[in-house]
């Protein structure tokens, strides 16, 4: 039992697992609380968008418009047809995974360049259609959306959010590390290696990256309908491409192929944002800069990064195991 | 029998044929070589064999089943695999993962096991760990066991996609120029390396340029030219064929010397 807790696996979901509970300790009143909500939420959808960027290495600058999905469908079936929350989320998801599924193989099918486009084109689709679809979404006013309840049970003190979300977000990252230590995850890794090799080696390429493309298209519509039934109130601005860049900053900054880089980067840019309060003006430069910053001098991103130097330091050596 | 059999297979590339009504078979259990000058279409032919190009017209048959539009990985569940000439690594991988995912359609996959660690996942995990490594010892790579796959030699990393190639069980091996870039040394301990394969019941195709090497180990030898089959027969029968001799003699600067040695 030890010697399975002292794997970066086990040890890292224990260390995650620590932090969630501890955090609220630090906390001192409920605008923390909320910052934690929302880095937890993005982290959510940076551990699902990491498996596809940094794992499958398959880009997608149109992330926000699944999140969106998530949202204006937790927010339409359960505002304006009545349905309860947990239903509206799971059949939201549902059908963003469908979506996902369907454009994955034409799309997917694409590569550096024109996957960038061709996912970001979908992403600007969705969003069009979200402003212009005021009769259903309430248009660039936005819509608000009832309160998260379960059983009988709504949600609405920042304190139960946290510990809803921190569990989420556990779950995802023990779901993530799942798929990731295991025949499935070296498949999707070996498509990121050499496309051609893994065909050879009995890889069904295509299957392997449609796969991880719904799986986050899913998970970012499960965060998308969470974070629409937390804020109470939605914007286009949640589905706007920005948002998709925004997202992308963090997965590249916590590291690549590095779930925990991913969570980490989640909750840094969540933060930042919130601490430096001038930054709100310079917000999509400052993320700007933080994306090109990352690329020329840590192109692997702060956990990658990091791991290394700790290792240096104490002076071991061997493979390095995907995190 | 042939285990793999071509039947005036086209390859043609905006009106260039790179490969032309070519029709040849390979017999179970044998080393097979392919050889001819640069351009002849060895690295086409291997690459329509192997699924990555589509002929323009004939049949290509994998123990008598016709496998023409059949995808790479289709073709590795039917028992054929391959190395490439230019390396194909997975550079973000040890180089035990490079060869535990050569496994991969011997290893339990399903999604929803996987995804909630059910099945002994991670049990399966670990014998699929100490296969990989008993295939990297078998190519000499017991060294490298720990090793990221970005910080191997390059003659390493050749043992490295057989050792792979091989993890896929295949009946068949196409191995695209072996010994490119190797020493002598290096050339030497691939020839017993493929020879020990071949020991094990794997049937050998070799495209290779190191003439010591193919006349060394080959059962057999096909000669290309312009896409067009040239000669064909034992090591032997090769070396005294004249069409080979004037087409070696015809590029000039290799003075038919590497086939007559």
């Amino acid at each position: 039992m030890t010697s399975r807790l002292m794997t970066p696996r086990g040890g890292g979901l224990l260390a995650l697992a620590i932090l969630i509970a501890a955090t609220p300790l630090i906390l001192p009143n409920a605008f923390y609380f909320d910052v934690a909500v929302r880095a937890g939420i993005n982290a959510i959808v940076c551990v699902g968008l990491n498996l596809l960027i940094g794992y499958a290495g398959q880009i997608s600058l149109g992330h926000a418009g699944f999140l969106g999905l998530g949202a204006y469908g937790s927010a339409v079936l359960t505002a304006t047809y009545g349905w309860p929350p947990l239903l509206a989320m799971t059949l939201a998801a549902a059908v963003v995974g469908v979506l996902a599924f369907a454009v994955a193989r034409p799309v997917l099918r694409l590569k550096g360049h024109y996957l960038a486009m061709a996912t970001l084109g979908l992403g600007v689709i969705i969003s069009i259609v979200v402003n212009n679809e005021a009769a259903i979404t309430g248009g660039p006013d936005g819509m608000t959306v009832p309160p998260l309840d379960l059983a009988g049970w709504t949600i609405d003190s920042e304190a139960v959010w946290y510990w809803l979300v921190g569990l989420a977000l556990w779950v995802a990252v023990w779901l993530a590390l799942n798929i990731i230590h295991s025949p499935v995850g070296r498949a999707l890794r070996s498509v990121h290696g050499s496309e051609v090799a893994a065909e050879v080696s009995g890889v069904d390429t295509a299957r392997y990256k449609t796969l991880v493309f719904v799986i986050s298209a899913v998970l970012a519509s499960l965060a998308g309908s969470l974070s629409a039934h937390y804020g109470g109130f939605i914007t286009p601005s949640d589905v706007s491409f920005f948002r998709s860049i925004e997202l992308v900053t963090m997965v590249v900054l916590g590291g690549m192929a590095s779930t925990f880089g991913a969570v980490v980067g989640a909750v840094i840019l969540t933060i930042l944002p919130q601490v430096l309060t001038w930054f709100a003006d310079y917000e999509h430069m400052i993320f700007g800069l933080i994306l090109m910053l990352t690329m020329i001098f840590m192109p692997k991103g702060l956990v990658p990064s990091l791991t290394v130097l700790f290792r240096i330091r104490l002076g071991a050596r061997g493979g390095s195991a995907p995190t | 029998m042939s285990l793999l059999r071509v039947e005036n297979l086209s390859k043609e590339f905006g009106g260039v044929h790179a490969v032309e009504d070519l029709s040849f078979g390979i017999k179970a259990s044998t080393i097979h070589s392919i050889i001819g000058p640069n351009g002849a279409g060895k690295t086409t032919l291997f690459n329509l064999i192997s699924g990555l190009y589509t002929p323009t017209s004939g049949r290509i048959l994998l123990a008598e089943e016709d496998v023409v539009g059949l995808a790479p990985y289709a073709l590795a569940a039917r028992g054929l695999s391959r190395t490439f000439q230019n390396l194909q690594i997975f550079f973000n991988m040890t180089a035990l993962e490079n060869v535990m995912v050569g496994l991969h359609l011997h290893v339990d996959r399903r999604f929803w096991p996987t995804l909630l660690r059910l099945g002994g996942i991670a049990r399966k995990e670990e014998l699929a760990r100490q296969r990989a490594a008993e295939l990297m010892r078998f190519v000499g790579l017991a060294s490298y066991l720990d090793a990221d796959a970005s910080s191997m030699p390059y003659g390493a990393l050749k043992r490295l996609e057989i050792a792979r190639a091989l993890a896929s069980k295949p009946k068949i091996l196409l191995l695209d120029e072996p010994a490119a870039g190797l020493n002598a040394a290096e050339t030497e301990a691939i020839d017993g390396l493929i020879r020990k394969t071949a020991e094990t019941g794997v049937t050998v195709v070799l495209v290779e340029h190191d003439m010591r090497l193919v006349m060394g180990v080959s059962d057999q030898i096909l000669v290309l030219d312009n896409g067009r089959k040239l000669g064909e027969g034992a090591a032997a029968e090769v070396r005294s064929n004249p069409a080979v001799i004037q087409a070696y003699l015809g590029a000039a600067s290799l003075g038919g010397t590497d086939v007559a040695r």
